[in-house]
């Protein structure tokens, strides 16, 4: 299954099934086990070469941030809520596909010719924004798009430039296409791919994956923040993209084993992998819940960067997200 | 004693993520003293000393390791460091710090000018004095962790103040109660913890492990016996602070009342602490697995997480006794 294929659905946290679905699918060829745990979690299990050696778990979050419709205006536009962190500054007059039939709507907001010099200097907040889908009346939206349904960007995927990527999505859809690629393999430990669910909204899927599944190291596949923007001075830049896959030595969510940080770091020395150190401690990602889940583990993450990440619109480098895997698979044949 | 051990391991260096070094000095301390010693994936050291009751129950009690520090996250051409907090790092206790890094490395901690209101740490840096990012980087790596350079003096007859305290008086004091504990009823299952600063990360993992009968966490709180300092109602020496309540937890009833009853045997007042903020790793064991009965004795600290922390002597004294009563009357 490529990145697009995987870019292209959606499914914003909690509601992941049609990504689910899909890897499910992919995976059951490559796997030993597939296994749909009681989180939604895919938890797939590619057993080990050497009984010796110890288990592994991988973990990539299916979900994206998205949108969930929490209400209507008597013209049939439809009022909603960001379901992850979004900033309201990037989504007006953006493409989204809403509900399982992907009904197109568009975010609208006032034109600028109904502004007064105050709107224009102020940032529009959610609730100043519709998503609006062409209804002819408050009834027909909501028949269309009842409480609760969700919405994701539709943006298309496109690799542009110098091997770069532009997609939704791809924090974390990446790291779900690392962990189909993981799977192709046999590994000295045994492998155990999660695929989680609800990562954007607290890490909550992962907690469940991290109660029971029986590895005593855990690495998150990760997409994260990249600032490497003009105006954007060095010390908040973070991670670059086309500089390799980011290793971190913490963020909110935990802090890296020590020994497997410099084990891991070694290791991309040794093997000529291109990687970067996060230069940041901003994001939490499954990490935290690996680390603290289900006795305990020793943690690592293992990031591509992302411009522009939780918009309609981030930007990858793909050298990068091969970087991730190789690094992955490096310390998979070295435990 | 008690104050020997602490000075000892005030002196050790332990952000959170980076408690190896204390729990080295921990296990040199305690070392033929009791009867078991282990350390778990996250770092914690895990100390038993058995009970002599047929039916003793296995106390977990808990005290942190991990102290605040500063996180290199990137280092400038000019060669200063630019960092993270880890931990509730305060600017203004912050400010032209000396601090110094596990390798001996000391630097610095200073603001850039602001152009309005007031720094924040993304203002701050270390200066280590090197000359550029490549003498910096010979120095120190990414991801290298500072803490306020260990200052230990005593205030009067009866106080000790440096950084770190917050918690290693707690962890003094788990140290002196394993030591002189003896033919005590319960099992003490004493755990050195690590990453509370960071969300009391060590603790949980430890109890849902070890899976104890009940839960203390030791720790430090606010004072509220300062000028024009209100909350929370606790003196220095006016004795160790039983906890009501804070924003991580509801103390178990049984064993609150336990710990004042323990008070009472052992001839020690003791304050009564409900903390409108704080957590401590006795929330950690209460919501572990199905729910374990806990709480937490406290030991009044003034300037909690700044370079001058605070205690007195005579709390920690009050809280030894408590302790080993406590752990035979429950």
């Amino acid at each position: 299954m490529d990145l697009k294929q995987l870019t292209d659905l959606h499914g914003p946290s909690g509601n992941e099934r049609a990504v689910r679905r899909a890897i499910v699918e992919a995976a059951k060829p490559l796997a030993d086990e597939v296994k749909i745990d009681r989180s939604g979690n895919v938890i797939c299990l590619k057993k080990g070469t050497n009984p010796d050696k110890p288990a592994v778990m991988v973990a990539a979050h299916m979900d994206e941030v998205g949108f969930i419709i929490a209400g209507y205006t008597e013209e049939g536009l439809l009022r909603f809520r960001p379901v992850g962190g979004i900033d309201p500054r990037v989504i007006v007059s953006k493409w989204v596909a809403i509900g399982d039939d992907n009904i197109p709507g568009v975010i609208g907001a006032l034109a600028i010719h109904l502004q007064s010099a105050d709107d224009r200097k102020r940032v529009l907040k959610y609730n100043d924004l519709y998503i609006d889908i062409g209804a002819k009346d408050q009834k027909e939206a909501e028949k269309l798009c009842p409480l609760g349904t969700y919405a994701a960007f539709d943006t298309p995927y496109a690799e542009f430039g110098d091997g770069f990527v532009c997609a939704k999505a791809l924090d974390d859809r990446v790291g779900c296409y690392n962990l189909l690629r993981l799977l192709e393999d046999r590994y000295p430990g045994d492998l155990y791919c999660c695929f989680v669910t609800q990562e954007e909204i607290g890490l909550r899927g992962s907690q469940g994956a991290a109660y029971h599944v029986p590895a005593g190291i855990g690495i998150a596949l990760e997409g994260t923040a990249a600032g490497d923007l003009g105006d954007v001075k060095e010390q908040f830049h973070i991670t670059r993209p086309g500089q390799g896959v980011a290793v971190s030595f913490m963020d909110r969510a935990s802090i890296a084993d020590r020994e497997l940080y410099r084990q891991v770091l070694a290791l991309a020395e040794g093997a000529g992998i291109r990687h970067q150190i996060k230069q940041g401690v901003t994001g939490g990602n499954d990490a935290g819940s690996l680390q603290v889940g289900g006795g305990g583990r020793k943690t690592i993450v293992f990031s591509v960067p992302c411009r522009y990440i939780h918009s309609g619109a981030s930007v990858a480098k793909l050298s990068d997200i091969d970087d991730q895997l190789a690094l992955t698979r490096e310390y998979l044949n070295n435990l | 004693m008690l104050r020997d051990t602490l000075k000892t391991l005030l002196s050790a260096w332990g952000p959170s993520g980076g408690e190896h070094g204390v729990a080295d000095t921990i296990k040199e301390l305690l070392g033929g003293h009791v009867d078991s010693m282990r350390t778990d994936v996250m770092g914690n050291l895990i100390v038993e000393k058995y009970g002599t009751d047929d039916n003793a129950k296995r106390i977990m009690i808990s005290a942190h390791m991990d102290q605040i520090g500063l996180v290199v996250t990137s280092v400038e051409k000019e060669g200063y460091l630019r960092v993270h907090n880890v931990g509730g790092i305060g600017m203004k206790a912050s400010e032209y710090r000396r601090v110094v890094f596990e390798n001996g490395v000391e630097g610095v901690l200073v603001s850039q000018p602001v152009q309005q209101g007031e720094a924040k740490l993304k203002d701050m840096f270390i200066d280590i004095g090197a000359q550029d990012r490549e003498e910096a980087l010979s120095m120190v790596q990414l991801g290298d962790v500072a803490v306020y350079a260990p200052e230990i003096f005593s205030l009067g007859k009866h106080r000790v103040s440096a950084p770190g305290m917050d918690d290693r008086c707690a962890c003094a004091l788990l140290v002196e109660l394993l030591l002189y504990a003896e033919d005590q009823k319960n099992t003490i299952v004493g755990v050195f913890s690590t990453q509370e600063e960071v969300g009391l990360r060590g603790a949980k993992v430890a109890a849902y492990a070890l899976e104890p009968d009940l839960g203390i966490g030791l720790d430090v709180t606010a004072w509220g016996d300062t000028p024009e300092t209100k909350l929370p109602d606790i003196k220095l020496g006016a004795g160790p602070a039983v906890k009501i309540m804070d924003s991580s937890m509801i103390a178990t009833p049984m064993v609150r009342d336990a710990l004042f009853d323990a008070a009472e045997a052992a001839g020690v007042a003791v304050q009564r602490e409900v903390l409108p903020f704080g957590g401590t790793d006795g929330a950690a064991i209460q919501h572990a697995r199905g729910g374990i009965p806990s709480g937490t004795l406290s030991i009044p600290c003034r300037y909690v997480h700044s370079a001058c922390e605070t205690i007195d002597m005579r709390d920690m004294e009050g809280a030894l006794k408590v302790l080993l009563q406590f752990v035979n009357i429950v």
